[in-house]
């Protein structure tokens, strides 16, 4: 997966949790929590899909790590650099 | 048909609400989940059932928490995320109002808070700083993790107003929605039902408790949940001090990783022979008696009643003087003839909610505090009924000073007691809102044993939704997610 895939994947997931959050205009630099409606019962959800879909395993300690889409893609990506991007799971 | 016996992820006891939203979150990421309810229908608390032909409600009086599609921050919003459900699933139809009645004042309230304001500063001028100052602690009050779960409400509120006729007005409701403290009700879930009241709301799910519920099972099954009725637990097993499991009514052992139990804390510890660790404030005394009357008309089409205190009305709450007693009958002065204080009581209607197929028949429902030891007695069914059929007069007498009289036009009655209560929840004295000490993290002194549902702390069916998914996602999601 490439860096833009990655991002890609965590929008669907994001979509998928938060289905009425409008993602096209989001600033990847930007934490996502300011831009759109995402709790900790959210931040959770995306850790869970990621690993449910990806078999990625966020420890609680680097939730941190997926506050903005650079930042998701930054962590991420090293970790998801073998896998294949599965959207609309 | 899955007929695993094990071994499981999660074992969760209870298919109410709460037992089916843990069961959901659970599922949803590939747990291997086994519900076990006792009764044979689903729902707990909140069940339904068929009596002459029609469909009726258990304790089902309103959907609080009402929240428009896409309000942001607040628990129906989160829920439906949780569950994955759209809003439209629930179709919601909101209150027409409802009303506060006491013999001098009458307040009303509706979705929109400017109702309840305007109505404040009609009935209290001399209240209104003080209960924008009230509204702004609770608005500003962390109340799903509160730094003082001990705090009692009635303090805070003396704080703020310094008209005790206010005080006990805004006290009854909540009360009546979420209370297991004889006479107060702990300042958090006070908090978080002036919330649901007043800046939420509420409202009804078309066709009652039925379709929402059939929802939540359709749901858990899709993701592989398995769900067993008519099937009772015995014993929690417990190796180390650790939950391995349940042993079923009919003997079957069944091993599970953790146990997730609605059953509530003083039940749960009697399921791991642990019945000596139960405190006095871990047993529930507040029940209530219910009174359903179905008419041949919608209670708007009584004649000479639609200009009747209360026509109308999707829930009255009244109290007949200007003091409000909250207390187990028996508890609060000397003995009564009655075994149900119809000093107060709750009136609700599901006709006076937005439906998009109007009800043609109407029915009220009539709510009173009552003496669960009272109707455990009873061990002839004939004098059982008798009794149950008295005191449903004596609060339908009393309730009519408040709201609209159904009885001239009734066409069916049903009437339950705490022992009812308990037989649909298997709480002990049809204890409603359970326990007065809550279990906010769910723990228990058996690891892997964890509460959900009223004991854990969160009411009503929205409330009791979030305790299964919190507790599944704290214990069952949470600290697994990077194992």
């Amino acid at each position: 997966m490439t860096r833009d895939e990655v991002i890609l994947a965590i929008k669907d997931i994001i979509t998928t949790i938060a289905p009425d959050e409008e993602l096209d205009g989001l600033n990847p630099a930007e934490r996502l929590r300011d831009q759109i409606e995402l709790d900790s019962m959210d931040f959770l959800d995306i850790v869970m899909e990621l690993r449910k879909r990806y078999g990625v395993q966020v420890p609680e300690e680097d939730y941190k790590e997926l506050a903005s889409l650079d930042s998701c893609a930054e962590y991420l990506g090293p970790k998801m650099a073998d896998i294949e991007l599965k959207v609309g799971a | 048909m899955s007929q695993s016996d094990g071994p499981f992820d999660a074992i969760v006891i209870g298919a109410g609400m709460s037992g089916l939203a843990a069961g959901i979150r659970l599922a949803m990421y590939d747990r291997r989940v086994l519900i076990l309810e006792r009764h044979y229908l689903w729902g707990g608390l909140n069940s339904f059932y068929k009596r002459r032909g029609r469909l009726h409600d258990v304790g089902l009086h309103a959907l609080t928490n009402f929240a428009p599609k896409g309000r942001r921050g607040v628990p129906l919003t989160k829920l439906l995320r949780q569950l994955r459900l759209r809003h439209a699933d629930l179709a919601l139809g909101e209150q027409s109002f409802s009303e506060i009645a006491f013999p001098t004042e009458r307040l009303r309230f509706s979705n929109e808070f400017e109702l309840l304001m305007s109505e404040i500063e009609r009935a209290f001028p001399g209240q209104v700083d003080g209960f924008r100052a009230l509204t702004a602690e609770v608005m500003g009050y962390d109340s799903f993790s509160p730094p003082d779960p001990a705090q009692l409400a009635r303090p805070v509120l003396e704080r703020h107003l310094s008209e005790p006729l206010l005080v006990e007005m805004l006290m009854l409701p909540m009360c009546y929605y979420g209370s297991a403290i004889p006479g107060d009700i702990a300042w958090y879930q006070f908090a978080i039902l002036f919330k649901s009241f007043f800046d939420e709301g509420f409202a009804r799910p078309a066709g009652g408790i039925r379709p929402l519920l059939d929802l939540l099972v359709k749901r858990y099954r899709e993701l592989g949940g398995e769900l067993r009725m008519k099937t009772g637990v015995a014993e929690i097993l417990e190796e180390g001090g650790r939950a391995v499991g349940v042993r079923t009514d009919s003997g079957e052992e069944l091993r599970a990783g953790q146990v997730y139990s609605s059953a509530g804390y003083a039940p749960t510890l009697g399921l791991c022979g642990r019945g000596d660790e139960v405190e006095p404030d871990d047993r529930g005394r507040l029940s209530f008696n219910e009174t359903v009357i179905v008419t041949d008309r919608p209670p708007l089409e009584y004649p000479g009643q639609a200009d009747a205190p209360g026509a109308g009305a999707a829930i009255v709450f009244f109290n007949d003087s200007d003091t409000f007693h909250y207390r187990p009958p028996t508890e609060d002065g000397p003995p009564r003839t009655w075994p149900i204080d119809t000093r107060s009581g709750v009136i609700c209607s599901p006709n006076h909610y937005a439906a998009a197929d109007p009800l043609t028949e109407g029915v009220m429902r009539f709510t009173a505090l009552s003496d669960p030891s009272f109707w455990d007695a009873f061990d002839d069914e004939a004098a059982y009924a008798a009794a149950k059929r008295a005191s449903s007069e004596a609060l339908l007498d009393s309730a009519a000073r408040f709201a609209p009289d159904p009885r001239p036009f009734e066409v069916d009655r049903d009437a339950f007691t705490p022992r009812t209560i308990t037989h649909f929840t298997g709480h002990p004295l049809g204890a409603v809102y359970g326990a007065p000490n809550k279990r906010l993290d769910g723990r228990t002194p058996v690891e892997e044993l964890f509460l959900i549902g009223t004991d854990q702390g969160l009411l009503g069916v929205v409330g009791a939704m979030l305790s299964g998914i919190s507790m599944a996602n704290r214990h069952g999601l949470m600290s697994q997610a990077s194992s």
